[in-house]
């Protein structure tokens, strides 16, 4: 399997058409070999098609996919190097563990002793040896998945595809799945290119975030950059855990938001003056109660309070904004209690404000 | 958010149990036992009074004796000692099973692949539907319409006769075509392979997409796909359709009268012949034969495939 591993795989100006509508938009992405990439985005942005079009099951409009040296655009999908895990697994129901995992085997035509006992060889890494004899219909969706993933590695892949693992799953499982997952792909060393609609899972799992919206890729960065440093304001929106609020930038220093409340920057944005932005602060990073030196302080009134253990979330409604959301500890809330009715200030410095162009 | 989860997932099983728990005990009091087997009742009467019974008088009959003029009640196995120590029962059974397992192979092999290109070369609901209704087509006359005209399309001064010798394929009109094994067999198949092509098509309309896109991916090609994925679970359809086609040309016998002109028999000939000749008894004796035998048939396919997969 280590032999395997040592490819990138690199997405040059790829389209797909369906008729007249633009599913995926001339992306251009690369990933690099041992990988954990996952394909982020709300439905019908793109990433599945994406997904679908390295794995050989979509044809490629336009553009080109190579995976290492080699041009796989218009190959078929087992001549690859890449395999594909199904969002339902999709293994055969009338086929025990065994064959399911042995079927690719069984089409190269090796001999049954010797494909049967590499597939126990990969049942054994998934920990489903003793399941060997049972049908997929007599398996939990756990097992199911782990079944469906010997039976993709058991063809060496380079790269390891997979359509929304998780989905299926109850919460619980899922997070156990997910280390797993993780822990798999840093033991193969291949890389492994995962589409979900999960802010959080992604972020859990990835060494690469692709944010998609509408056929596009919205950011490409390793998690904490998507976190911290979001290119749009669609990508802050859809990652959570932040404020976006319109702007425009106010000479050379600062901004002024929406409803002429001066924002003060740590760094000039340096972007000509009225330019309209936007700017996001992140919820844990906003404040309750007086300002702290030159940041920025808003006055509106508290709307829900929502109680998650460690921290509070507080919605805040302010004149001529959207309204906020602010996350603060457990122990600073009560330690100053607010409720829905209440009026409040919320407060962030400057350094905590980051300068999206629109 | 993940914080959120584990209560929301409590939250949902307690609250469900609690309203199951409320509508069990609300409906309990008024529900009785017997509601379900009053459900079942009129199913059972029907099963009853339109096939339990009249089998049962067939069993009974099937024991009595007979004269030329008269049903005597009795109970004799002289019915069933003639019938079954007779080589013409013999060969007749051995005719209605050869075509029984011709019309069987042929409407599998005709129907498979048109069923295959439904399910799968169709896309739109549309056009399916449209092309089943084609597929429907030879029942859109009655039998007996149906029958005769065969004839100016299969005589010795036929369609097919004059357009073989028309371009010199053949110098004398082909015999075989009319009235022989070979027109019943095609009767049989023109209006008999829908039957193999609707449980196939259902069966193949169930296999979910992405299997197939899975054993693409596992390097399976076209034939690979069809033998080791689509065939394994059409079986349930396949086996629906051979117990259709089997079980109706076991028991036909206007098919085979009119079409091989009087000059083969079958297990329903006899019974008609029989019943003519008002020897009931015997009929009757044959009748049960036949059913057993059916029965029989069916039992084994039943045995090979798990058809309740597909109800």
């Amino acid at each position: 399997m280590a032999m395997a591993a040592g490819s990138d795989v690199e997405l040059v100006s790829v389209s797909k058409r369906y008729g007249d509508t633009l599913a995926v938009d001339r992306v251009d992405l690369r990933i690099p070999a041992g990988t954990y990439c996952c394909l982020l985005g709300p439905s019908g942005c793109g990433k599945t098609t994406t997904l679908r079009m390295v794995a050989g099951h979509e044809e490629v409009t336009e553009g080109d996919i190579l995976l290492g040296a080699d041009n796989i655009t218009d190959l078929a999908p087992a001549k690859r190097g890449t395999a594909m895990m199904f969002q339902s697994y999709a293994l055969f129901p009338h086929l025990d563990c065994t064959d399911n995992v042995a079927f690719s085997l069984k089409m190269k035509g090796v001999p049954k002793a010797e494909r049967r006992a590499r597939a126990q060889e990969l049942l054994r890494r998934v920990h489903m040896e003793q399941f060997a004899g049972r049908l997929p219909a007599q398996l939990s969706g756990g097992q199911q998945q782990r079944v469906a993933l010997a039976r993709a590695l058991i063809t060496d892949p380079r790269v390891l595809l997979l359509d929304e693992p998780l989905s299926a799953l109850d919460p619980f499982l899922r997070v156990k799945m997910r280390e797993e997952l993780k822990s798999l792909q840093s033991r193969l060393g291949i890389s492994f290119v995962h589409v979900t609609h999960s802010q959080e899972e992604a972020m859990a799992l990835a060494d690469l975030v692709v944010l998609m919206n509408a056929g596009r890729i919205e950011q490409a960065a390793p998690p904490r950059d998507v976190f911290n440093r979001p290119a749009t304001a669609f990508v802050a929106r859809f990652i959570g855990g932040h404020n976006v609020m319109a702007a425009k930038v106010n000479g050379g220093s600062g901004v002024v938001l929406a409803n002429g409340v001066a924002v003060p920057l740590a760094a000039a944005p340096g972007l000509p003056s009225g330019s309209p932005i936007h700017v996001a602060v992140r919820a844990d990073r906003m404040r309750i109660g007086a300002a702290a030196g030159n940041g920025t302080v808003l006055h509106g009134t508290a709307r829900a309070v929502e109680y998650f253990g460690p921290t509070v979330q507080l919605g805040v409604d302010v004149a001529g904004l959207e309204p906020l959301s602010v996350s603060v500890t457990e122990q600073s809330f009560f330690a100053a209690p607010v409720e829905p009715g209440d009026p409040v200030a919320v407060t962030w410095s400057p350094e905590d404000v980051h300068v999206i162009e629109r | 958010m993940a914080r959120s989860v584990p209560t929301d997932a409590v939250a949902i099983p307690l609250s469900s149990a609690a309203q199951g728990r409320g509508a069990s005990s609300a409906a309990k009091p008024r529900r009785s036992s017997s509601a379900p087997y009053l459900q079942v009742a009129p199913l059972v009467v029907v099963f009853l009074l339109f096939l339990v019974f009249p089998i049962l008088i067939i069993v009974m009959v099937s024991f009595w004796d007979y004269d030329t003029a008269r049903l005597i009640p009795a109970f004799v196995l002289t019915n069933y000692d003639e019938l079954l120590f007779s080589p013409v029962t013999w060969g007749t059974y051995l005719q209605t099973v050869t075509f029984a397992a011709i019309t069987w192979a042929v409407t599998l092999v005709v129907g498979f692949p048109v069923a295959y290109f439904l399910a799968f070369h169709v896309r739109s609901a549309t056009w399916q539907t449209a092309l089943f209704l084609v597929c429907t087509v030879p029942f859109w006359t009655s039998n007996i319409i149906r029958m005769i005209s065969w004839i100016p399309t299969l005589g010795l001064n036929g369609l097919i006769n004059k357009g073989l010798i028309g371009i010199g394929a053949i110098e004398k009109p082909l015999e075989f075509l009319l009235f022989s094994d070979f027109s019943v067999v095609l009767a049989y198949v023109h209006l008999y392979t829908l039957f193999m092509i609707v449980p196939i098509f259902n069966s193949m309309m169930r296999i979910d997409r992405s299997l197939i896109e899975a054993a693409r991916d596992n390097g399976a090609n076209g034939w690979q796909i069809l033998g080791n994925v689509i065939v394994p679970l059409c079986k349930p359809g396949i086996a629906i359709g051979s117990i259709f086609v089997v079980t109706i040309v076991m028991g036909d016998f206007v098919t085979v009268r009119l079409m091989s002109g009087g000059q083969s028999a079958s297990v329903g000939l006899m019974m008609l012949n029989a019943t003519s000749l008002l020897q009931y008894p015997a009929a009757a004796a044959n009748a049960v034969v036949l059913l057993l035998l059916v029965l029989l048939t069916v039992a084994v396919m039943m045995r090979l495939v798990d058809v309740r997969k597909e109800l």
